[in-house]
């Protein structure tokens, strides 16, 4: 494609690239996405789909309000998706339960939620149950477990129709996806803009670029001179034969796709790019479930998986602005469903530096070279 | 409409098995797997899929999962994996199983 | 102290071989088989005793020596054996009876055979029609013979399947083959080297002419299968030969396009695996004793491209031959002397295939079929579907998987990756494998959480 087609080059085709996009091309840009191989590591198609707000931002006053926003936009967004591609994006946003079986870790998530309250005031709620009284409203509760928090924020969506909503929208909006279109290299052009290496080796022109390439984002970053650096994080989920009937809870850990088939997942391990399933981590996943829910126990696991999360340093998104190439973003984090209605609306405002543009100023990356000179 | 079965059964397979399906007894022959028997007995869907299309045994190997069937209180078994046994209780699913074992909606 | 020097996962021909050869070079083999009985699905049930089933076969009843031959010391056999998950190690999990088993081995021969290539087409999943192996398998395992059936598609399995039945006296009514003339015409310049397996050749063209004489229809270059339901429960068969439309009311239709390698396992495992062009199938990658590029990994028989029974038996003992010696109980030229025998026989009954693959070759038709014949069987997912989600912009199995969930379900892909992979080829891309993940067959979250405290413990 030749520069000059397009306004804006979003690099990476997952929900956070296609959100992005979507808020450029209704903020009036032509935007060309270009999106990676099948067998990259996608966050995307590997992902829990929850919409969740419940301890997020505990440590960090910015990232609470951020994702605030973002779950009280989802309802608007789901139905402009809907609007757009006729998909049902399945959000439920009717509360979320965290489950503890270790009383230490059920105190600390309850202060963190105190501090997360403080920072959101009477915006957020949220219930600390103890065992008993939870069992008392869902005797199907095992009797391990020994609390839970609840918020009636939270909710989640069938992500893989997310991301193919995404996608039909862009495309209805005049987007261009390109796919199999991994960047493999990224330079300032001599007459401004950029030049984009593919993995095929083809190269291509872009007048600005938004990089949300997630891990595969890591060495472009670099090249444009941001500092931060990605990593993976890899989490294991199972899912189950499909049920006919809905569960009675949704929880961080546990939660029913709308087609009837229970997820379980929530686990972190600092593994590198190894997106396999382990023997101990599926087990781990289960006696988890069986804990919560006992009658779990005879339901059959069709499939495991590892999916890696795309980790900055602390945990938080990332909005930066190239210090050195005017016109390259760097828009990454391992939100991107929670967060997807504002990449798709106000992120454009403040890629395109307008008045109504929200201060982001929180997340840009030279918060990482503060702390290093810490 | 009972629909006959789709095979004939050798003179010299005798039926000495009971089990029941759907609270009807059924004869089958000792070593058979459930999915033969079913077909033994009937060329009827032994199930509705998730869209309510009728199923019944496929590939008789293990390999695709349409002759799911509930055993003894069990469902979404694969009845060419199990030998049938006397006395087994067998149903046809009608629907997705439920957490409590039932899967005829 | 692993559970095993050699784990065999599969005990039909390949792995019978093999695990006999392994035994009597001194290896302690356990050897797993999901089936209550050793055999595979060629040799199935074939150690029933007081056999009364003549029309099965010399070449069935070939199998009962292999099946005897696991009594040796230094065979574990285990059956009704689930296995789930190979992984690192290596280490098998197992499942049997609600409970799960980790066993680690030095070696690991994946022996898992093959399966009928699916043949979607409108009406493929109506009761009453069926893969042309699922009956042979009833004829081996139960009084069951096929009613009054019509027999429809292609390859070697079909006139056998044909011929049993009527030895059996369950003729079908009718034999459609989706063969043409210019197939065959295509094949014939494979046939000089065919004829290293003159014996394979001659006995194809025997239950041909049994096929003729029983007087059973037939028809050639059939296409355009469609089924529909038909009073009583029949299935309304209709296509096109001869230039004219064809409908046959049946029971039972029985369809074949021939077999494919079963490479969930070996997928699952992490091998790479390859697309034969030929065979229009995926399989492991391995060397020339069946290694894998997994450590520890070996693949055999059909599994690792389709030879047939006594290619698998071959591979089997050369698989067990290179396992013996990486034991260091056998050195490098004795196994290459011992190997030798094998590596003639299997020359000899591979060259066949060139002229098989090429005479009996799948319909473009179920290799990527269109409009509304369902693809993905567990979920409901038709080839128009998967041919929209390419036009979204997937561009492999992964993305259509999750765009349309085709092989997300209880089968995980066995009954349409290759239909999945077939329509991405006829889309335009270069598909690659699909990736398989454990576990391989359903398992309890009872099960599994169990698995847990017995590691831990």
């Amino acid at each position: 494609m030749a520069r000059g087609t397009s306004d804006i080059t979003v690099i990476g085709g997952g929900v956070v690239g296609l959100a992005t996009a979507l808020g450029l091309l209704r903020a009036g840009r032509r935007v060309t996405v270009l999106d990676g191989s099948d067998s990259d590591f996608r966050a995307s198609q590997g992902n829990f789909g929850l919409v969740w707000l419940q301890g997020k931002g505990a440590g960090f006053a910015p990232y609470a309000a951020w994702t605030r926003d973002a779950v009280a936009a989802w309802p608007g967004f789901a139905a402009t998706l809907g609007d757009l591609t006729g998909l049902d994006l399945a959000l439920d946003q009717s509360g979320g339960f965290e489950f503890f079986t270790d009383p230490a870790e059920f105190q600390d998530f309850a202060a963190a939620l105190e501090r997360q309250q403080a920072h959101l005031g009477n915006r957020f709620t949220h219930e600390v149950i103890d065992g008993d009284d939870l069992r008392r409203s869902h005797p199907q509760i095992g009797p391990d477990v020994v609390g839970a928090t609840f918020c009636p924020l939270d909710g989640h969506v069938n992500p893989l129709r997310l991301l193919r909503a995404l996608r039909a929208a862009v495309r209805s909006l005049g987007g261009h996806i390109r796919a199999d279109a991994g960047v493999r290299g990224i330079a300032a052009a001599s007459g401004g803009g950029f030049d984009l290496t593919l993995h095929t080796g083809e190269t291509l022109g872009a007048a600005r670029v938004v990089l949300c390439a997630g891990l595969g984002g890591a060495d472009l970053a670099a090249e444009l001179g941001f500092a931060t650096r990605v990593r993976p994080q890899r989490g294991e989920l199972l899912i189950t034969e499909k049920l006919g009937e809905r569960l009675p809870f949704l929880s961080s850990t546990i939660r029913q796709v709308d087609e009837g088939g229970v997820q379980i997942g929530g686990t972190k391990a600092e593994v590198g790019p190894d997106d396999r399933e382990t023997l101990d981590v599926m087990a781990g996943l289960a006696r988890h479930a069986v804990k919560v829910l006992p009658a779990l126990a005879d339901v059959r696991v069709v499939r495991a998986w590892g999916a890696l999360r795309v980790m900055t340093p602390d945990g938080y998104p990332v909005y930066a602005r190239s210090p050195r190439h005017p016109g390259a973003c760097l828009v990454t984090c391992h939100s991107g469903i929670t967060l997807a209605p504002l990449h798709a609306s106000v992120l454009a405002d403040w890629i395109e530096n307008t008045e109504t543009a929200p201060d982001l100023e929180a997340f840009d990356e030279n918060r990482f070279a503060l702390s290093d000179a810490a | 409409m009972k629909i006959a079965s789709r095979f004939l059964t050798r003179p010299d397979a005798v039926r000495t098995v009971m089990v029941s399906l759907d609270g009807e007894p059924v004869a089958a022959r000792a070593g058979d797997s459930v999915a033969a028997a079913l077909l033994a007995h009937s060329g009827d869907a032994s199930r509705q899929s998730g869209k309510g299309a009728p199923r019944t045994a496929f590939c008789m190997m293990g390999i695709c999962f349409d002759c799911l069937v509930e055993v003894d209180g069990q469902p979404n078994c694969q009845g060419c994996m199990i030998t049938v046994r006397d006395g087994m209780v067998l149903r046809r699913q009608r629907g997705l199983r439920k957490l409590d074992g039932s899967a005829n909606a | 102290m692993p559970d095993a020097d050699l784990i065999i996962v599969g005990a039909g021909p390949a792995g019978m071989a093999a695990a006999a050869t392994a035994a009597a070079g001194g290896g302690r083999v356990l050897l797993l088989d999901e089936q209550p009985r050793a055999g595979g699905q060629i040799y199935r049930n074939v150690g029933a005793g007081g056999d009364a089933r003549p029309w099965l076969g010399k070449d069935y009843a070939a199998g009962r020596p292999l099946v005897a031959a696991l009594q040796a010391p230094g065979i574990t056999a285990e059956f009704g054996a689930t296995v789930w998950r190979i992984e690192a190690g290596p280490r098998v999990v197992w499942s049997r009876d609600g409970e799960s088993h980790v066993c680690a081995a030095r070696h690991v021969l994946l022996a898992g055979g093959a399966q009928e290539r699916p043949v979607p087409f409108p009406g493929w999943t109506l009761p009453g029609v069926m893969p042309a192996g699922a009956p042979q398998i009833l004829m081996k395992t139960s009084g069951l013979l096929p009613r009054d059936a019509v027999l429809a598609g292609s390859g070697p399995l079909l006139y056998l399947i044909a011929a049993q039945m009527i030895d059996a006296g369950a003729a079908p009514q009718a034999l459609v083959e989706t063969q043409g003339p210019a197939m065959m015409l295509r094949a014939t310049r494979h046939l000089p080297r065919a004829l290293m397996a003159a014996g394979t050749l001659a006995k194809g063209l025997g239950l041909i002419r049994k096929i003729k004489a029983a007087g059973v229809a037939r028809h050639t270059g059939a296409a355009g299968f469609r089924a529909e339901v038909a009073g009583d429960g029949d299935i309304a068969f209709s296509f096109t030969a001869g230039g004219r439309a064809h409908r046959l009311v049946t029971p039972l239709l029985l369809t074949h396009q021939g077999v494919v390698p079963s490479t969930h396992v070996s997928r699952a495992a992490g091998a790479a695996h390859e697309w034969n062009e030929a065979q229009q199938a995926f399989q492991p990658k391995r060397d020339a004793w069946g290694a894998t590029d997994v450590p520890g990994i070996h693949v055999a028989g059909d599994g690792a491209g389709i030879g047939g029974a006594e290619a698998a038996q071959a591979a089997g003992r050369l698989a067990a031959c290179d396992i013996l010696h990486r034991l260091g109980r056998l050195d490098e030229a004795s196994r290459d002397r011992k190997a030798a025998p094998d590596r003639a026989a299997l020359r000899r009954a591979m060259a066949i295939r060139p002229f098989l693959d090429a005479a009996y070759a799948p319909l473009p038709e179920f290799l990527a079929p269109e409009g509304d014949t369902i693809v993905c069987r567990c979920e409901e997912i038709t080839a128009a579907d998967i041919r929209a989600s390419v036009d979204e912009g997937a561009n492999g199995p992964r993305q259509v998987k999750t765009a349309t969930r085709a092989g997300m379900g209880p089968c995980q892909g066995r009954m349409c990756d290759l239909t999945v992979r077939g329509i991405l080829a006829a889309c335009g891309t270069r598909p690659a494998t699909p990736r398989a993940r454990t576990p391989i067959k359903p398992v309890k979250l009872g099960e599994l959480a169990a698995l847990a405290s017995h590691q831990e413990t």
